[in-house]
């Protein structure tokens, strides 16, 4: 039995394209935890593959686009938003998430992020967080912790990094959620309870790498990152995102943000059936 | 065995599912997750080396999973899975 036909026997596999596995993350990289956890959340929810649509931007995770068994679109760096937003407003009967970094989401595709949140358009966003480039080789990003070593960095880095989750709820993210990928199951009830609500829904999720960030920061093997994890994590649910910087001592996991509103779709909807009302009035 | 695990007290947990535990070890990188978070600490590295280079997982006895899951969706390489054993299921 060749490894490929062992694979489809993983109950996941139906999700996933058996052809490209093993896939190419790192050892010990949580991308794969990440990816597993949604489509773990897929799998839960019976989700209709055919009409759930993922796209992803540039940067290690972007690949994930490429190994989910649905329509993916690996699109140009930092516009996953952007085109996640067409496809949903051309198409609102498909469900569409986003997989992708800090570095395309935040700081490539900033404005696309904050106005996409503005809106309320109806989209599950997934950040990893890896604190740096890893896919280019390290370079320092906009979650770059102060003080902490990259490749364009090496006497510590002097910018202060984004709280990403204070980010999405000043921007008017209707979900904000925060997990470790040592926090496997409460992520995929997260991304479950995302799903199934509408609006923007912004997950950031903890990830760790070993191979990059880790090594300059000699912060040891990914096994001594998610022990690292297991012990400065705190999880509060409702806490204040501002309040929610990521520190050396302390990582605030949670949900942080759950209100209702009308999004984006349904108030373009209202609008066109208001104006074609008032133009057969003449 | 790590310190942590010499300090945790070993409690003896009941079966939540009766499951086949399988790893396909040509995927496994050796990340280890499985093996340190593990609640019951069922598993460990084997000697066989696979197409990496690595020493995939296995399981320490036959009984000593209690199928939780945990280590499947831990596994960032998608290399573990459980099998539920037909016509037994979940007791209790």
């Amino acid at each position: 039995m060749t490894v490929i036909q062992e694979f489809e026997k993983h109950p996941l596999a139906k999700y996933l394209r058996a052809e490209r596995f093993p896939h190419i993350w790192c050892e010990g990289c949580g991308d794969g935890i990440i990816l597993h956890c949604f489509v773990k959340a897929l799998d839960d929810l019976a989700v209709d593959i055919d009409k759930f649509v993922v796209v992803s931007g540039i940067g290690c995770i972007g690949r994930a686009a490429g190994y989910v068994k649905c329509d993916s679109f690996h699109t140009t760096h930092g516009r996953p938003i952007a085109l996640a937003t067409g496809i949903k407003l051309a198409n609102p009967k498909l469900t569409v998430a986003v997989l992708s970094g800090d570095g395309d989401l935040f700081a490539i595709g900033g404005n696309h992020f904050i106005h996409a949140a503005r809106r309320n358009v109806d989209l599950t966003v997934i950040c990893s967080n890896n604190f740096n480039y890893g896919m280019t080789g390290g370079q320092s990003g906009p979650t770059t912790p102060l003080d902490s070593y990259t490749t364009t960095t090496p006497y510590g880095n002097i910018e202060h990094p984004f709280n990403l989750v204070h980010l999405a709820a000043a921007a008017g993210s209707v979900y904000v959620a925060r997990w470790t990928v040592l926090h496997v199951r409460r992520l995929a009830e997260s991304i479950k309870k995302a799903l199934r609500k509408k609006g923007f829904k912004f997950i950031e999720v903890i990830s760790p790498c070993p191979e990059i960030y880790g090594r300059r920061n000699k912060l040891g093997k990914a096994i001594d990152i998610m022990k690292l994890y297991r012990q400065i994590s705190e999880i509060r649910h409702g806490y204040d995102p501002a309040k929610a910087e990521i520190t050396r001592e302390k990582i605030v996991v949670g949900e942080f943000i759950d209100i209702e509103k009308p999004t984006y779709g349904e108030l373009l909807q209202k609008q066109f059936i208001k104006i074609q009302q008032k133009l057969s009035e003449g | 065995m790590s310190a942590s695990r010499l300090l945790t007290p070993v409690v003896k947990r009941k079966k939540l599912a009766d499951v086949e535990w399988n790893v396909i070890e040509d995927f496994c990188k050796g990340c280890s997750f499985c093996i340190e978070f593990c609640p019951v600490d069922a598993l460990e590295e084997s000697d066989r080396l696979n197409a990496k280079g690595v020493h995939p997982p296995k399981l320490k006895s036959e009984d000593a999973c209690i199928g939780c899951g945990l280590c499947e969706t831990l596994c960032p390489d998608f290399a573990i899975y459980l099998e539920k054993k037909e016509g037994k299921g979940d007791k209790e």
